[in-house]
């Protein structure tokens, strides 16, 4: 059910050069009951800037009422989000959009997750979910260099975490799919969040193997009716068939979509 | 509510609030949220003879105040609408007020004769003001003569009153207004948006695939006022206003301009509840300027005392 309401600052910290770890309480926190899905956020209370922000949630606490974000301030909207100081409040719509399917993976399995910058963080709460369940993880993250590099520590906790760089800064140069490669590491499900070309080049590497992605598009509403996010079905590239990202996603089973 | 109840060409509305077409899809999504019942009616997505996938991402470009939007009247076609969409929407009890696009004169008429049959659409709004479509729409919309003909074409095969839809994209206004009453309109929806552009810093290149797209949201409400104050004092037909509405004060800058009811379109996105709020707070809000009924603002700003 997907529900407006003002959630107070619990705290807010950048953690790495300009990304930002903001944790929110309210009710609506009741709504959100699987990993991967975003809230949609209204930075200002006027009408500039006007639209509001999706943002991913990384980090669920049932208990307290609570939930986290991870985001990079960048434009002016999460720039003016990342000044809000705890004890404010902030219009929160959502939960929106649809999960990682966490059953797709079954005890004793081992699922890859593999995320790259900001699409980082959904996959730590995705993360939790699956060692619960009795799932091995294991982690592959890929940051641009050493400046924007988080919570490498927070996946190890969880289960085998391997870090890339872009520049080679930290961890290993290169790219998520290098270590992939290298270390020739081997799974029953993979799950993934980040850039397109990132999502493109797992689609066409493991097309034999249950892969799930999570897309990132400019969206307008956030609820699937503003028509901003779409795109074409894999199965009809040029036709008129088509997926909301937030509404019909913003994950997918490989191959659904044309990326 | 009956502060709030009016009556307009086709449509005997609860009250005078409804969601922008374009801006609300086929209201499945906002229904999920609230009970569409509540709505004086719905203007929904613009509907096209086939499907229409749009243009390519992205789509939406965000500017001051206001958004930059280039969907190209993405819609399941009138045969999905006919058959899906308006059976569905039945189950409310809310007047539906269709949207018409094509890119020639037969897909406007095909398309209006099939959706006025509909029973829940109350009346046809005739969109000859999209500026996201490569042929038809915007040209139907800046000439006046193609403009009245289209009208008078529409209406001779719909079976609900005709709203023409004005594009704000043009020299004179009042003159598109005149057209179009003579072309035998039944009332008027103004404004659609205003074309426009974004760049990006970065690449140099504009943000949306399409290059332009159609503004909207609060940076617009300024000129829709104005082209409302004028074209209301130059026509007898009933006017649809719309353009950056958020709120119930607003939507009373709008009856005063000349409007007869309001559409209420990007603000949809800001806050799914916008709609329900407004027409919750429209009450009192009328009450306390003054007035027992919301049709005694119409024209104010223009009418003699």
């Amino acid at each position: 059910m997907i529900k407006k309401e003002l959630c107070q600052i619990v705290s807010q910290a950048e953690i790495a050069e300009h990304i930002f770890k903001l944790t929110l309480q309210g009710e609506l926190v009741r709504e959100m009951n699987e990993p991967g899905q975003f809230v949609h956020l209204k930075v200002s209370d006027y009408a500039e800037p006007l639209l509001r922000r999706p943002i991913s949630i990384s980090d669920i606490n049932k208990d307290e009422n609570q939930f986290t974000m991870i985001y990079r301030a960048e434009g002016r909207g999460t720039a003016l989000l990342s000044e809000r100081k705890p004890g404010d409040f902030v219009d929160v719509l959502g939960p929106l959009g649809n999960a990682f399917p966490i059953e797709a993976a079954s005890t004793g399995e081992t699922a890859l997750l593999v995320g790259g910058g900001i699409g980082v963080p959904p996959l730590y709460e995705l993360s939790k979910r699956l060692v619960k369940r009795g799932v091995k993880v294991i982690h592959v993250l890929g940051f641009q260099s050493e400046n924007v590099v988080f919570y490498d520590e927070d996946f190890t906790k969880l289960g085998e975490t391997y870090v890339a760089t872009v520049d080679g800064s930290y961890g290993t140069k290169g790219f998520v799919t290098n270590i992939i490669e290298d270390r020739k590491l081997t799974f029953d499900v993979l799950y993934s969040c980040g850039p397109t070309p990132m999502l493109k080049a797992l689609e066409n590497n493991y097309k034999d193997k249950k892969v799930y992605l999570s897309l990132e598009e400019r969206m307008g509403c956030g609820i699937g009716a503003c028509f901003a996010c779409v795109c074409h079905t894999a199965d009809d590239p040029s036709g008129h068939t088509y997926k909301k990202v937030c509404s019909d996603g913003p994950v997918f089973k490989a191959g659904e979509v044309l990326l | 509510m009956k502060s709030l109840q009016i009556s307009l060409p086709g449509l005997e509305l609860k009250n005078p609030i409804m969601p922008a077409s374009g801006c609300f899809g086929f209201g499945r999504e906002f229904s999920q949220l609230f009970d569409l019942s509540l709505l004086g009616a719905i203007m929904i997505k613009a509907t096209t003879f086939e499907p229409r996938f749009g243009n390519p991402t992205p789509r939406v470009a965000e500017t001051t105040a206001g958004m930059l939007n280039a969907i190209g009247l993405q819609n399941p076609g009138l045969e999905k609408v006919m058959n899906e969409e308006l059976p569905w929407l039945d189950q409310f009890d809310v007047p539906i007020i269709a949207n018409v696009a094509g890119s020639q004169e037969e897909d406007y008429i095909a398309v209006a004769k099939d959706i006025s049959k509909a029973p829940n659409v109350h009346a046809l709004e005739l969109n000859i003001s999209c500026p996201n479509v490569k042929t038809g729409g915007i040209a139907f919309g800046t000439i006046p003569e193609v403009a009245k003909i289209l009208t008078k074409k529409v209406k001779e095969v719909s079976e609900v009153p005709v709203y023409v839809k004005l594009s704000p994209n043009v020299t004179n206004i009042v003159e598109m207004a005149r057209a179009v009453e003579d072309g035998g309109a039944d009332g008027l929806t103004m404004i659609n948006t205003l074309v426009g552009m974004r760049i990006d810093l970065k690449t140099g290149k504009p943000i949306l695939a399409n290059k332009t797209g159609g503004l909207s949201g609060p940076a617009i409400k300024p000129i829709a006022i104005r082209m409302i104050h004028e074209v209301s004092q130059h026509v007898s037909l009933p006017i649809i206003g719309m353009g950056g509405v958020q709120s119930a004060e607003d939507v009373i800058e709008y009856y005063y301009a000349g409007a007869s009811a309001v559409a209420v379109g990007t603000a949809n996105f800001v806050d799914p509840f916008v709609c329900p709020t407004i027409i919750e707070e429209l009450p009192e809000l009328v009450r306390s300027l003054g007035f027992e009924h919301i049709s005694e603002c119409t024209g104010r700003s223009w009418k003699n005392g």
